[in-house]
């Protein structure tokens, strides 16, 4: 007997009339998908503030998201990969692009962003490896050698830190960032793009969709990067106050987390919040004004099935609620983090509510679909595709970024 | 160009050289642009013949016709003349090779995909004969009395 | 040292070459495909009458057993849907797995109808469209759907990658994953009965005539003339899509 699996039968629940072939096909890694490179893009933005537009305030920020971006970055196309049924291939949208698929531009826009976010890191830290380098020369120890060999390879032979040519790193790395924003906001509009694009879903297709997609990303990415930042900054302090031999670094060297950096960071924050907050609801009152065929049955969904996840989770809680927390004056960490935290959620909503919404009714117009997300998976899929691949996938990152910082101290360099 | 700056980009290019190295062996050698153009005809050429050579399993009245002349003859006097033999006997394939016996769907459901009545105006359901399953003998088989290849004259001949 | 760099710059020059001229896309020349299309006299096209159709579903039945789809799962490549439209106005429809079993009740939606209750109720048969500017085809991210010279949209199911986009890029809802092969899939036309010159699975399988296949640029083909000559209709002409299959006999109420 061969394997017969139908693809988002065990996950979708249908109410009156759908076609056939209709299933909750895109679930939660898609959801995971503009989510993880949404705050790739809004990491890259969050560092390029202080290279390009001199924002002397983000500077000690910058290193550390530039860094995380890198690691957000390695981890994004992993929905991707978990999500395809054919995994292995891939690969093939590198070997056989079809440029009229957006999805296609995947592998060019993600090759280009890639390189452009190491090639920073590289310049920003070139100076360090060659240091590296040089220190561990000679040094005992299988530990030392292999990292000796590390920052061999990392200085791509490049062994010259004089004045003159740090300075032209300088240059270099303000050219990259610059660069780089453009490249990161077509990252994440095309994945608005592969959304918007596809006719056939009512509540995807409009051309606000990669605009509004770039706003809640760098919403997200400055969020993630300030909460990253606070969390391990308070950890560290916490640990060297509870360490009897604190033979690394002191206190003084880590400082904990300065508030006035978390306050002047989120000032921005607030700005793209209030962007990305206007697009969605012009885009809400657009379609209820026009009204065209397909807005009873988005009235219903809207208003009706989703109305809790939109309005009160993402909306309410994921909006305006940290709107106030961050506006009310004298923002304590805590405040701050909690505004964090219900932003990102927010930013994790709206996902869903585009993904999981967009095929909440079916293409009849007459009918409905409800995607149970696996919890407790009992095959490949149900794990792929539930709770624990995307908590799988939310974790990434970070575990990245401890390897990464291994080799690319972005926390305690100053 | 001997500067250092420019090392970064060549491990970039080194990466697409690899990338368009492997692609060489990768993708088929039939893989391009035809008729259709870039955006509805890029493919690989080769799978529109693999499609082409997929196995025909429903042969037709026919290739019945061939071996069975009678029964051929005896349905193609009756009302269910339009009716392919495979829609109640199941597809040919390479019978009598293979399948050298075919499974005949012989159930009260069959039957009732025309003949439950459902009072369709404009549909030509409407003006088929047809029975309310639940109390037209509900247990019995529609063999018992009808026969399937001429069901002109009640029961068998 | 030099016979290092020597063999570098060599190694260096034959993966270039490799890469450029066996790894170039394979380009149709202008004049192939003008003679192509010169060629081509053959754009397959299907006509649907649903004043004839009586919901029996041998048509679905026989193209699953034809293209080897699954037959217990809900996922076909062709369906019949029942649209019951009462007095009241309401709108009953339903496709219980796909009617590959035909319509055996007269229940809809739950709901038992009686009959002076009903206005009008008809079947609607739906298959694949072969949409003149499929957008199916559009989304493929690798190239591994494709139309076909004669109007066929297929799918090489050693290049899928299985994203799922041509799913949703469809209006129809005629795409979905094979269940055994896990990459999207369709209906083919059965295009390997058609170059044999044969009709359809469902086509052969209707005992009503409800489903014709025929050759659009053929005007002596009966498909042909009923479309040249009678008043027919699309599904879903506001996608832009240009679908292919023709409906005789189309209401409003049809999704």
């Amino acid at each position: 007997m061969e394997d017969v699996y139908v693809h988002g039968l065990e996950w979708t629940v249908k109410e009156l009339f759908t076609y056939p072939n209709e299933f909750i096909y895109w679930s939660i890694q898609i959801v995971m998908y503009p989510l993880m490179t949404g705050l790739v893009a809004g990491a890259f933005v969050l560092s390029s503030l202080y290279h390009v537009f001199g924002q002397k305030d983000l500077k000690d920020m910058a290193k550390f998201s530039l860094v995380f971006s890198f690691a957000l970055l390695i981890a994004a196309p992993m929905p991707l990969m978990f999500h395809l049924q054919h995994p292995l291939r891939g690969v093939e949208v590198f070997f056989t692009p079809h440029f009229t698929s957006a999805i296609s531009a995947f592998g060019i826009v993600f090759f280009t962003y890639s390189m452009i976010v190491a090639s920073e890191i590289w310049f920003v830290y070139r100076k360090y490896f060659v240091e590296q380098a040089l220190a561990l020369k000679g040094k005992e120890g299988l530990r030392n050698a292999v990292m000796r060999c590390i920052y061999r390879a990392l200085t791509l032979g490049a062994y010259d830190i004089s004045e003159k040519a740090l300075e032209k790193d300088e240059k270099v790395i303000k050219v990259l960032a610059g660069v780089g924003i453009p490249v990161a906001c077509f990252l994440h509009g095309y994945a608005g793009f592969i959304f918007g694009s596809v006719k056939a879903n009512a509540l995807w297709m409009t051309p606000l969709m990669p605009v509004i997609f770039i706003m809640s990303a760098i919403v997200s990415g400055i969020a993630l990067c300030m909460l990253t930042y606070i969390v391990i900054m308070e950890w560290k302090k916490f640990r060297i106050k509870t360490s009897r031999r604190p033979w690394e670094v002191t206190a003084e060297e880590v400082g904990g987390v300065e508030i006035d950096l978390v306050r002047k960071t989120s000032k921005y924050l607030i700005g793209f919040m209030i962007a990305a907050f206007t697009l969605e609801l012009l885009d809400l009152v657009f379609r209820g004004y026009t009204a065209v065929k397909s807005w009873d049955i988005l009235r219903s969904v809207i208003y009706g099935k989703d109305f809790t996840n939109i309005f009160i989770l993402q909306y309410g809680l994921g909006n305006i609620l940290p709107f106030i927390l961050l506006l009310l004056p004298r923002a304590s960490i805590r405040r701050t983090v909690l505004a964090l935290c219900l932003v990102l959620f927010g930013v994790f909503m709206m996902r869903w509510n585009v993904v999981i919404g967009g095929q909440a009714f079916s293409l009849t117009f007459a009918g409905y679909m409800h995607y149970n997300i696996p919890i407790l998976p009992h095959n490949i899929e149900t794990f792929k595709e539930g709770v624990l691949g995307a908590l799988l996938i939310g974790i990434m990152p970070f575990g990245l970024f401890w390897v990464f910082n291994r080799v690319v101290p972005s926390l305690k360099y100053k | 160009m001997r500067s250092h700056v420019w090392r970064p980009l060549f491990v970039a290019l080194a990466v697409v050289g690899l990338i368009l190295i492997a692609r060489a062996f990768v993708v088929p050698p039939d893989f391009g642009v035809y008729e259709r153009g870039f955006m509805y005809g890029y493919h690989r050429r080769s799978n529109e013949k693999e499609w082409e050579q997929f196995k025909v399993k429903y042969r037709g009245k026919q290739y019945c016709m061939d071996c069975h002349p009678d029964k051929y003859e005896s349905n193609m006097s009756s009302k269910h003349k339009v009716i392919q033999c495979e829609n109640c006997h199941g597809p040919a394939i390479d019978h009598p090779e293979d399948p050298p016996k075919l499974t005949v769907d012989r159930s009260r459901k069959l039957c009732l995909r025309c003949h439950t009545k459902l009072p369709y105006p404009s549909s030509l359901r409407g003006k088929l004969k047809g029975i309310n399953p639940e109390e037209h003998n509900p247990d019995m088989e529609c063999s018992t009395c009808h026969n399937p290849h001429k069901p002109d004259m009640e029961g068998w001949s | 040292m030099t016979d290092r760099r020597e063999f570098l710059k060599t190694l260096l020059r034959g993966t270039l070459l490799a890469a450029t001229s066996a790894g170039v896309i394979k380009f149709m020349k202008p004049s192939e495909v003008r003679a192509q299309i010169e060629q081509s006299n053959v754009r397959w096209g299907f006509l649907v009458d649903t004043y004839k159709c009586v919901g029996c579903g041998f048509c679905v039945k026989a193209c699953k057993l034809e293209n080897e789809v699954p037959y217990d799962v809900p996922v076909t490549r062709t369906w019949v849907e029942r649209y019951v439209i009462l007095k009241d106005g309401r709108v009953l429809a339903d496709t219980p797995m796909g009617a590959r079993d035909g319509f055996i009740s007269a229940e809809v939606q739950e709901t038992i109808v009686k009959p002076d209750e009903i206005t009008k109720a008809f079947f609607v048969p739906k298959l694949c469209n072969q949409c003149d500017k499929p957008p199916c085809v559009q989304v493929c991210p690798v190239g591994a759907t494709y139309q076909r010279a004669d109007g066929v949209v297929l799918v090489d199911r050693s290049w899928c990658i299985g994203c799922g986009y041509c799913i949703m890029a469809c209006p129809y809802g005629v795409r979905f994953f094979h269940p055994v092969y896990r990459t999207a899939e369709k209906c083919t036309f059965c295009i390997h009965r058609l170059v044999k010159g044969m009709k359809t699975a469902c086509v052969d399988a209707c005992p009503f005539g409800a489903r014709q296949v025929g050759n659009l640029k053929d005007i002596n083909d009966p498909v042909t003339k009923v479309i040249l000559t009678e008043r027919v209709g699309v599904l879903k002409d506001e996608y832009g899509t240009k679908p292919q299959v023709y409906y005789l006999g189309l209401d409003e109420t049809v999704r």
